[in-house]
C-alpha cells in the first residue's frame, strides 16, 4: 500500500489531515452490531468506507460505501447513509453484510468460516474520494483491523466421539447445567461448527453434528447423538432443541415426529421441509440463464399423500419455520404453507411460528456475514460440483437474517430457559 | 499481531481461567452434576457485551429470566499475572420482568453502590486473606486481563468460592486493539517499547513515562496506540540502563529522537506523557531541552519542584534529604506528600516553568499522599503567569483521587508495596484517593487526556497555531 505522502515531511509544509478512524468494538462477535466512526477530515469531504476480508480458502471479499462528511468533518456509519457502493442508506452492519468477492474472484463463493475456533479478521479502510474499483492499488487513508468471533470468551469446545457419533458440542461458560442443543446442517454434509459455536456463546450447549458421512445415514445415529447431549454432565436433559437447516431441518422434522427417543422441547427449521426427499425427481431440475441448478422443483407439487411428507399433525412441541420466499433451492414456501394447513387441521398450529421473508433466499444464516446468492455445491458423498441457485437479493436477505437470529435466539430462550417444567 | 499469536494467548488465559474455575469448583469438568439442577432452580442469562472489549471501553452487563424482585449478586473475579485473585460484587434486586441492567440499575451495596455500569471492574480490590500492599498491573499486553462475571443467589459478601453461581459469563479486556504492532528498542543506548497502530500512517508519536517505581510498564503505551498514536514506552530507571550521571536530558532526548525519526511517525507532531517521576522528568525535557520541543506534554501526578538539568540519580538523591518530612501513619505506610512543602521559593530549587513553549496538561488528585501535586500545580499557574505563558496551561484537579491517576476501569489502591529503586528497599507507600472518586477521576481524565492528544497532535484541516485550552 503506497502512504499518503512522504513519512518525513512536516505538516507545516503539506497542510496534511490525518483522520482517526475508530471501530467498537473491535473484537465482537459475529451477531454484534459494531460502530463505525472516522473523525478529523474536512467538512463536506467525500470518502469511501471499505472492507477487506481474506477467506481460510484464500480468495478476497470486500464490500464499500459512499459517504461525505459532516459539518464537523465526521462520518457516524450508523447514522450516515451510503451515497453508494455495495449498499446504500443507513447501514450500521453494511460493510459486512454487503461483503462480495473481490473482481477476478472463482465464481461460485461462499464464504463459510471453517475455523470457529478464530475470528474471521476483516480490515476496514478509508480511502479518498468516492471510490467504486482498484481499491488495491490506491492509497488508505487510515486502515483498523476487526475480529469477528463465532465463540465467546469462556465457550469450551469439545470432540464427541463416543458410540459413534462424531460431533463438537460447544458449552457455554459457567456451572451449568444448560439447555442443550442439536445442529443439524445441510446437504453439504461435514462438521459445520460455526453456528452451535455462536449458539453457545448465547447460553446453549450446542452439538454439531456429522451426520452425511454416508449416504444411508439410519435414524439410530440421530438417536445415539441426542442421547450423548441428554447424558452430558452440562446439559440439561429435559431441556434440549433442535435446530435445521435445509436437509437438516428435514431430519429435525422427521425425528421429532417419529422417534421415541428424540423429543425436543422446541424445534427451529431454516429453509427445511417435510416433504420426503425420496420423493423427488431429478428430470425436474432447472437452470437459470448462468447455467446456476434450480433444485426447488424437485419435491413439488406439495404431496398429499400422507406417506410422502412427516406428519407434523403429530408434532407436540413449538415449531418456528424460516422461510426465505425467494428460495431457489427447496420449496420452502410452498412447504410452509402446507404444514400450517396440516396442522391447523390436526389442531396443533397453535405450537407454529412461521417467519416469511420476501426476497431472501435459502441459506438464511447468523447475521452480518456475506449472502451467496448462488455458489458451488457438493453434496456429500458425491464428486460432482453444481452451481446452485439458492436465491434471495442482498440487501433483504441481510435483513432476513438479521431478523431470524434475533427471533430464532428469543424463541430459543423462551422455549430451552424460561417455560416451566 | 497473528491470529495465531492472539490465539495462543487466549488460550493461555483460557487455561489460567479453567484452573481458576476448577479451584473454585465452579466447573463440573470432573463430571459431577452441580447441586441445583434447571428443574429445582431458575437460570437466569447473563449477558456481558462486548465480550472482549479494550481496557477503556464500557461493557453492558445484564441479567434476565430471573423472577420478579429476585436479590442476586452480581460479581467479578480476576486472577493476575502474579497469581492473585481480584474481586468486586454488587448487590441487585430484579425488576417485575425479572431484569437486572447494570448500567441502569442502582447497586444496593458491595463493593460499589449505585448506578455503576463499570463498578465490577474499578471497584475490584484483593479476595479476603490476600497478601497485602497489592497493586493490579498487567505487564503482558498482548494478552488480555480475563474477568469472570457471576451471578450469584441473594445478597452475598463472602465465601462466593463455596457456592456455584447461578450463571457465569467471561469477558476479555485488552490494552491493545487488534493489528497494533509490539517492538522492542533497544537502540543508542535506549530500553523501551514502541507501540504502532495499524494503518498506513504516518502518526502522531508520544514518549510515554512511567514513575519512580521504575521498569518498562508498556500498558497505557499499549492503549495510546490503540488510540492512534505511536506511542514508546521509556524504561530510564532499570540498573542497567544507562543513564548519564551530568548529562541529563540525552537519554530523553535519544528516546524522543527515536519517535520522531520512526517512518511512520509525523516528525513535528510528537508530545510526551509522564506519570510522578515521569512527569517532573517531562517538564525538565519541555523546559530544559535545546534539541527537542514537544508539541504537548500531559503530567499525571508530577511536580516542577526539583533541581532544574541535573541528573536523573542527582534528582532522586535531592528527593531523600527531606526524609525529615517523610511520615510513617499508624498503618506503618510511607506518607511523602510533604517533602516539597511548603513550595519553595527559591527559584534554583524547582523548574523555571516560564521556559515551557507548548500546551502542558497536568492532572491531579487533591488527596494525592505521595507528593503535594495539587500545589504544585498552583506554583506553576503563578509561575507560568508571571512568565506570560499561561494560556498554554490546562490543570485537571479530582476531589477525592489519589497519586496514580491510570487508564480507567481498574481498580484503585490506596496504598501499595514499592521498592525504592535507589535503596532497593520495599515499603508500603500511601498514594491516597477513595475508590468511586479515583474511579471517575480516571474516567473522565483519560477522555481529556486523549482530547488533548487528539487536538495537539492529530492535524486537523483547518489547523495552524496549537490551541492551548481543551
Amino acid at each position: 500500500m503506497k502512504t499518503w505522502v512522504s513519512n518525513r515531511q512536516s505538516t507545516m509544509e503539506t497542510n496534511l489531515w490525518r483522520l482517526l478512524l475508530s471501530v467498537q468494538p473491535s473484537r465482537g462477535l459475529v451477531d454484534e452490531k459494531f460502530s463505525v466512526r472516522v473523525q478529523n477530515a474536512p467538512p463536506a469531504h467525500p470518502l469511501t468506507m471499505h472492507a477487506l476480508l481474506h477467506s481460510e480458502d484464500g480468495d478476497t471479499w470486500e464490500a464499500f460505501g459512499h459517504y461525505v462528511t459532516d459539518s464537523g468533518g465526521d462520518v457516524n456509519v450508523s447514522e450516515d447513509p451510503s451515497l453508494g457502493g455495495t449498499y446504500d442508506g443507513v447501514e450500521p452492519m453494511g460493510l459486512l453484510w454487503s461483503l462480495r468477492p473481490a473482481p477476478g474472484s472463482r465464481p461460485g463463493l461462499r464464504f463459510r468460516k471453517r475455523d470457529a475456533q478464530t475470528p474471521m479478521q476483516v480490515r476496514l479502510s478509508v480511502y479518498q474520494g468516492h471510490q467504486s474499483e482498484g481499491f488495491m492499488d490506491r492509497a488508505v487513508l487510515a486502515s483498523v483491523m476487526v475480529e469477528r468471533w463465532y465463540m465467546a470468551p469462556g465457550v469450551r469446545r469439545v470432540n464427541i466421539t463416543e458410540g459413534g457419533v462424531t460431533g463438537t458440542l460447544f458449552l457455554p461458560p459457567g456451572p451449568g447445567p444448560f439447555p442443550g442443543l442439536m445442529d443439524l446442517w445441510g446437504g453439504g454434509g461435514g462438521l459445520v461448527e460455526y453456528r452451535p459455536a455462536l449458539l453457545a456463546s448465547h447460553g446453549f450447549a450446542s452439538l454439531a453434528l456429522d451426520y452425511l458421512k454416508q449416504a444411508d445415514v439410519k435414524n439410530e445415529y440421530f438417536e445415539d447423538a441426542y442421547r450423548v447431549l441428554q447424558q452430558h454432565p452440562q446439559v440439561c436433559k429435559n431441556r434440549i432443541g433442535l435446530v435445521g437447516l435445509s436437509f437438516g431441518s428435514s431430519v429435525a422434522l422427521k425425528m421429532s415426529v417419529y422417534s421415541n427417543v428424540i423429543q425436543p422441547r422446541c424445534i427451529v427449521c431454516v429453509s427445511g421441509s417435510h416433504i420426503h426427499a425420496a420423493g423427488s425427481r431429478l428430470k425436474k431440475t432447472r437452470y437459470n440463464e448462468e447455467n446456476q441448478v434450480i433444485w426447488r422443483d424437485l419435491l413439488l407439487p406439495v404431496p398429499t399423500d400422507l406417506s410422502k411428507k412427516v406428519d407434523v399433525g403429530r408434532l407436540q412441541c413449538p415449531l418456528l419455520l424460516v422461510v426465505g420466499e425467494d428460495d431457489q433451492n427447496w420449496p420452502v414456501p410452498e412447504s410452509a404453507d402446507d404444514m400450517r394447513e396440516m396442522m391447523e387441521g390436526a389442531g396443533n398450529s397453535h405450537l407454529l411460528t412461521v417467519l416469511s421473508y420476501p426476497r431472501a433466499g435459502h441459506l438464511i444464516e447468523p447475521p452480518y456475514s456475506p449472502h451467496c446468492r448462488a455458489g458451488t455445491f457438493m453434496a456429500a458423498g458425491s464428486r460432482k460440483k453444481f452451481i446452485a441457485l439458492w436465491g434471495g437479493e442482498v440487501a433483504p436477505h441481510s435483513r432476513a437474517q438479521e431478523d431470524a437470529w434475533r427471533k430464532t435466539l428469543d424463541f430459543l430462550r423462551e422455549n430451552l430457559y424460561c417455560s416451566a417444567d | 499481531m497473528s491470529w495465531r499469536s492472539c490465539f495462543y494467548f487466549l488460550r493461555a488465559a483460557h487455561k489460567t481461567l479453567y484452573t481458576l474455575q476448577e479451584q473454585l469448583g465452579l466447573l463440573g469438568r470432573s463430571g459431577i452434576r452441580p447441586s441445583s439442577t434447571m428443574a429445582q432452580t431458575v437460570t437466569p442469562i447473563l449477558s456481558v457485551l462486548p465480550t472482549r472489549g479494550l481496557v477503556d471501553e464500557k461493557f453492558k452487563v445484564a441479567l434476565e429470566n430471573l423472577p420478579p424482585r429476585f436479590p442476586v449478586t452480581l460479581h467479578s473475579l480476576h486472577q493476575s499475572e502474579d497469581k492473585d485473585y481480584w474481586e468486586a460484587f454488587g448487590y441487585y434486586v430484579s425488576d417485575d420482568r425479572g431484569r437486572v441492567t447494570v448500567s441502569q440499575d442502582a447497586s444496593l451495596g458491595g463493593t460499589y453502590t449505585g448506578a455503576e455500569p463499570m463498578g465490577l471492574l474499578w471497584s475490584m480490590r484483593p479476595v479476603p486473606g490476600s497478601r497485602t500492599g497489592l497493586r493490579l498491573r498487567k505487564m503482558d499486553v498482548q494478552s488480555p486481563m480475563v474477568v469472570l462475571i457471576s451471578a450469584y443467589k441473594g445478597h452475598v459478601f463472602e465465601g462466593f468460592r463455596e457456592q456455584p453461581p447461578m450463571a457465569s459469563a467471561v469477558t476479555e479486556r485488552w490494552y491493545m486493539a487488534p493489528g497494533v504492532q509490539r517492538i522492542d528498542i533497544r537502540e543508542r543506548g535506549v530500553k523501551g517499547t514502541i507501540f504502532i497502530p495499524q494503518g498506513p500512517g504516518p502518526f502522531p508519536g508520544v514518549l510515554d513515562m512511567w514513575g519512580g517505581g521504575g521498569g518498562l510498564v508498556e500498558y497505557r503505551s499499549a492503549l495510546l496506540a490503540s488510540h492512534g498514536f505511536v506511542s514508546l514506552a521509556l524504561d530510564y530507571l532499570s540498573p542497567k540502563v544507562a543513564v548519564a550521571d551530568d548529562q541529563s536530558l540525552v537519554y530523553f532526548e535519544k528516546a524522543f529522537n527515536i519517535i520522531q525519526q520512526h517512518p511512520q511517525v509525523i516528525k513535528d507532531r510528537v508530545g510526551i506523557c509522564g506519570l510522578c517521576l515521569g512527569a517532573s522528568v517531562t517538564l525538565n525535557v519541555a523546559a530544559y531541552s535545546e534539541s527537542v520541543s514537544p508539541r504537548c506534554c500531559v503530567c499525571i501526578s508530577g511536580s516542577h519542584v526539583l533541581p532544574a538539568a541535573k541528573s536523573l540519580s542527582y534528582v532522586i538523591n535531592d528527593g531523600y534529604k527531606h526524609m525529615d518530612k517523610l511520615l510513617v501513619d499508624e498503618q506503618n505506610r510511607m506518607v511523602w506528600r510533604h517533602a516539597i512543602l511548603p513550595i519553595t521559593t527559591n527559584p534554583d530549587e524547582k523548574l523555571d516553568m516560564g521556559r515551557i513553549k507548548c500546551p502542558l496538561l497536568l492532572v491531579n488528585g487533591d488527596d494525592d499522599q505521595s507528593k503535594a501535586t495539587v500545589e504544585s500545580a498552583e506554583d506553576i499557574a503563578k509561575m507560568m503567569r508571571a512568565a506570560g505563558n499561561e494560556h498554554l496551561l490546562t490543570t485537571l484537579n479530582y476531589h477525592d483521587a489519589g497519586h496514580l491517576i491510570e487508564p480507567p476501569y481498574t481498580p484503585h489502591f490506596r496504598a501499595s508495596n514499592f521498592i525504592i529503586q535507589h535503596l532497593q528497599q520495599k515499603v508500603l507507600v500511601l498514594w491516597g484517593g477513595k475508590t468511586k472518586p479515583h474511579a471517575d477521576a480516571q474516567e473522565d481524565s483519560w477522555q481529556k487526556i486523549l482530547s488533548f492528544l487528539r487536538e495537539h497532535l492529530y492535524p486537523c484541516p483547518s489547523s495552524s497555531i496549537p490551541q492551548a485550552k481543551l
